[in-house]
C-alpha cells in the first residue's frame, strides 16, 4: 500500500510533466546556465591562475555540485508550487493513504528530475573542463546518488512544509542550505578526490560513507516529521 | 500585578550589569604577578602579530559582549512593556463593556 | 520558575562582578599575553550557545510531535539566546584571533561549526518571523533538523579541514599550558551559564505573557461576536 501510493504520486507527476515538459526543460537549462556563469567567474585558464598553479579541473567538482544545488532548489520550489496552485495538496492529504507515502512519491519525482539534470551536467562538465568524470563512474555514481538523495530528502520536506508559508520562495534556500552543507562538502570533496591525477579512492569512499549516514538519518527524520508538519 | 515584578527584576539586572560594565576595564588592565623584565626591541623588528596593540581588541571584545547582552535584555523589556500595556488596555475595555459580557477566562500559563 | 528570578539575578551579578577580578588575576598566557584574556568570555559564550541549541532542539521536537505550546515558547526563547550568545562568540573570536594568530578567520573546525549552527538558528528566527501563520511548526522542524545535523557538520568540516593545508593552528588552551586559568575560566563559565538560565526564564516569561494576551484577544472577539 505504501509503495503503491508513492508510485501513484510519482505517476501523477510524470503524467502532468509529460504534457508540457516545463519543469524538466527549465531546470536543465538553468543548470547549464549556472555552469557557464560559474565557469567564467571561477576559472581562468591563462595568466595569474596558471602562475599560481591552480588548474581548471579543481573547479569542476565545485561547479557540478553547486549547479545541482541551485537547480534543485528551484525545482523543489516549483514542484510544490504546482500542487499549491492547483490546490491538489488538499486532495492528496484527504486521500486515505499514509502521509509518508506522499512524501516518498514527491521525493522520487524530485530524484528523477535531478537525476536527469546530472545526466546532462556530468558529461557537459567533463567536456568543458577536461575533467575525467566519465571514467570515474563506479565511484562517482554512488556519490551523486547518495548526495542527491540527501539533498532531496531534506529539500522535499522543507518545500512541502513551506507550501503555505508567506515567503516560501526565499525561505526554502534559507532553511535548506545550512542543513545540506555536509552533503555539499562531502559531494564536492569526494568528487574532487576522484579527479586528482592519481585518484584518491579511500578519500572518496570515506566521503561516500558520510553521505550514506546522512541519508539514513535524514530520510528517517523526514519521514517521521512529514506527518506532524502537514497536519496544519 | 505579575508583570511589574518582572520589570523590577529587569531593572535590577540592568543596574547590576551597568556597574559591572564600568568595572571591567579597570580590572582587566592590571598586570598580574610574576612577569620577568622585558628587553627593549624596536617595533618594526617584532613579528606582525605583535605589532597590533592588544588593548583595543580586548576592550572591543568585552564591550561587544556586554552591549549584546544589554541590547537583548532591552528588547525583551520593550516587548514586555508592550504586552503589559496592551493587556491593561484590554482589561480597561472589558471592565467598561463589562457587566453583561461573558466572563473572560483568565488562563495562567507556566 | 518565577521565584528563582531574584536569587538567580543576585548570583549571576555576583559572579560577573567577581569575574573581572579573577580574569585580571589570571597569569598571562605565554605567547598571547593580554589579548588571550578574551578567552574568558569567548569560550563561555559558545557554551551558552550550545546549551541554547540543545534546549531549542529538544523543545522543538516536543512541540513538533506532541503539539505543546509551552515547548514552542521554550524553543523560540532558546533560539533567540543561541543567536545572541553566538553573536558574542563570533565577534570576540576574530578579535582574539587577529591578534593571536594574525588572521581574522582561521577555518578551524570549531569556529566553522559554531558559525554554521549560528546560521541555522538565525534561519529559525527568520522563518518564525516571516513565515506567516503556522510558522511555529516550520521553525520547530528547522530547530530539530538543525540540532540533528550538528554531528554531520562537525565530521565533514573536520575532515575537510584536515585535507586542506592549514596556515594556522589553534592551540588547546584549556588544561594546557595555563595552570592559573582554571579559576577565572570556571567563574566566567558558571556566570555565563547562569546568565543563560536567567535570560531564558525572562524570555519564556515574555512568551507566556504574549500567549495570555492572545487568548484575551480571542476571548474578547468571541465575547463581542
Amino acid at each position: 500500500m505504501f509503495f503503491r501510493t508513492a508510485l501513484l504520486v510519482l505517476r501523477k507527476d510524470f503524467a502532468i510533466e509529460i504534457k508540457s515538459f516545463e519543469l524538466v526543460s527549465t531546470t536543465l537549462f538553468f543548470a547549464v546556465g549556472c555552469v557557464v556563469v560559474f565557469a567564467f567567474a571561477l576559472v581562468s585558464f591563462a595568466g595569474e591562475a596558471a602562475a599560481a598553479g591552480r588548474k581548471p579541473e579543481d573547479a569542476a567538482a565545485a561547479i557540478l555540485w553547486i549547479a545541482l544545488l541551485f537547480a534543485g532548489t528551484l525545482a523543489l520550489g516549483r514542484t510544490f508550487e504546482r500542487e499549491r496552485y492547483g490546490e491538489t495538496i488538499r486532495a492528496l492529504l484527504l486521500a486515505p493513504a499514509p502521509r509518508p507515502a506522499l512524501y516518498v512519491g514527491k521525493l522520487l519525482g524530485i530524484l528523477c528530475l535531478l537525476g536527469l539534470t546530472e545526466l546532462l551536467l556530468v558529461p557537459l562538465i567533463a567536456l568543458l573542463f577536461n575533467a575525467p568524470l566519465l571514467t570515474q563512474l563506479t565511484l562517482l555514481l554512488p556519490l551523486l546518488v547518495f548526495g542527491t538523495v540527501g539533498f532531496a530528502a531534506v529539500g522535499t520536506l522543507f518545500a512541502a512544509m513551506l507550501m503555505r508559508a508567506r515567503t516560501r520562495d526565499v525561505m526554502l534556500p534559507i532553511l535548506l542550505y545550512p542543513i545540506t552543507i555536509p552533503v555539499i562538502i562531502a559531494g564536492v570533496r569526494g568528487t574532487s578526490a576522484l579527479l586528482t591525477s592519481p585518484r584518491d579512492e579511500p578519500t572518496a569512499i570515506m566521503w561516500l560513507a558520510i553521505l550514506v549516514c546522512f541519508d539514513v538519518v535524514f530520510v528517517t527524520l523526514s519521514l517521521w516529521t512529514f506527518e506532524p508538519l502537514m497536519t496544519e | 500585578m505579575k508583570g511589574s515584578a518582572t520589570r523590577i527584576m529587569m531593572r535590577r539586572v540592568a543596574g547590576a550589569a551597568i556597574a559591572l560594565l564600568l568595572s571591567v576595564p579597570l580590572f582587566a588592565f592590571q598586570p598580574s604577578a610574576g612577569q620577568e623584565s622585558f628587553k627593549a626591541v624596536p617595533i618594526d623588528q617584532i613579528p606582525p602579530t605583535e605589532q597590533l596593540p592588544a588593548a583595543p581588541l580586548l576592550i572591543a571584545a568585552y564591550a561587544f559582549a556586554w552591549i549584546a547582552v544589554f541590547f537583548y535584555v532591552w528588547t525583551v523589556w520593550r516587548r514586555l512593556n508592550k504586552v503589559e500595556t496592551e493587556m491593561r488596555a484590554l482589561e480597561r475595555r472589558q471592565s467598561h463593556r463589562g457587566e453583561g459580557a461573558p466572563g473572560v477566562n483568565r488562563t495562567s500559563l507556566p | 520558575m518565577k521565584k528563582l528570578f531574584v536569587p538567580l539575578t543576585i548570583v549571576t551579578a555576583a559572579l560577573f562582578a567577581y569575574a573581572p577580578v579573577a580574569i585580571a588575576g589570571a597569569p598571562y598566557e605565554s605567547t598571547m599575553l593580554l589579548v588571550q584574556k578574551i578567552f574568558y568570555f569567548h569560550v563561555p559564550s559558545w557554551m551558552g550557545m550550545y546549551s541554547a541549541i540543545a534546549v531549542c532542539g529538544g523543545a522543538s521536537a516536543v512541540h513538533l510531535f506532541k503539539n505543546r505550546p509551552a515547548a514552542d515558547r521554550l524553543a523560540v526563547s532558546a533560539a533567540e539566546l543561541a543567536v545572541m550568545f553566538g553573536a558574542i562568540g563570533l565577534v570576540t573570536g576574530p578579535l582574539w584571533g587577529r591578534k593571536a594568530w594574525g588572521v581574522w578567520w582561521s577555518w578551524d573546525v570549531r569556529t566553522d561549526m559554531a558559525f554554521l549552527m549560528w546560521l541555522v538558528f538565525v534561519a529559525y528566527l527568520l522563518v518564525r518571523t516571516y513565515g506567516g501563520p503556522g510558522s511555529d511548526k516550520l521553525a520547530a522542524a528547522m530547530g530539530l533538523f538543525g540540532t540533528a545535523v550538528s554531528p554531520f557538520v562537525y565530521v565533514s568540516v573536520n575532515i575537510w579541514r584536515t585535507v586542506h593545508p592549514l596556515n594556522t593552528v589553534v592551540p588547546e588552551l584549556i588544561g594546557g599550558s595555563m595552570p592559573g586559568a582554571g579559576l577565572p575560566f570556571a567563574v566566567s563559565s558558571f556566570a555565563f551559564l547562569l546568565l543563560f538560565a536567567l535570560l531564558l526564564a525572562l524570555r519564556v516569561n515574555l512568551a507566556s505573557r504574549q500567549a495570555v494576551l492572545d487568548e484575551l484577544y480571542l476571548a474578547e472577539e468571541d465575547g463581542a461576536a
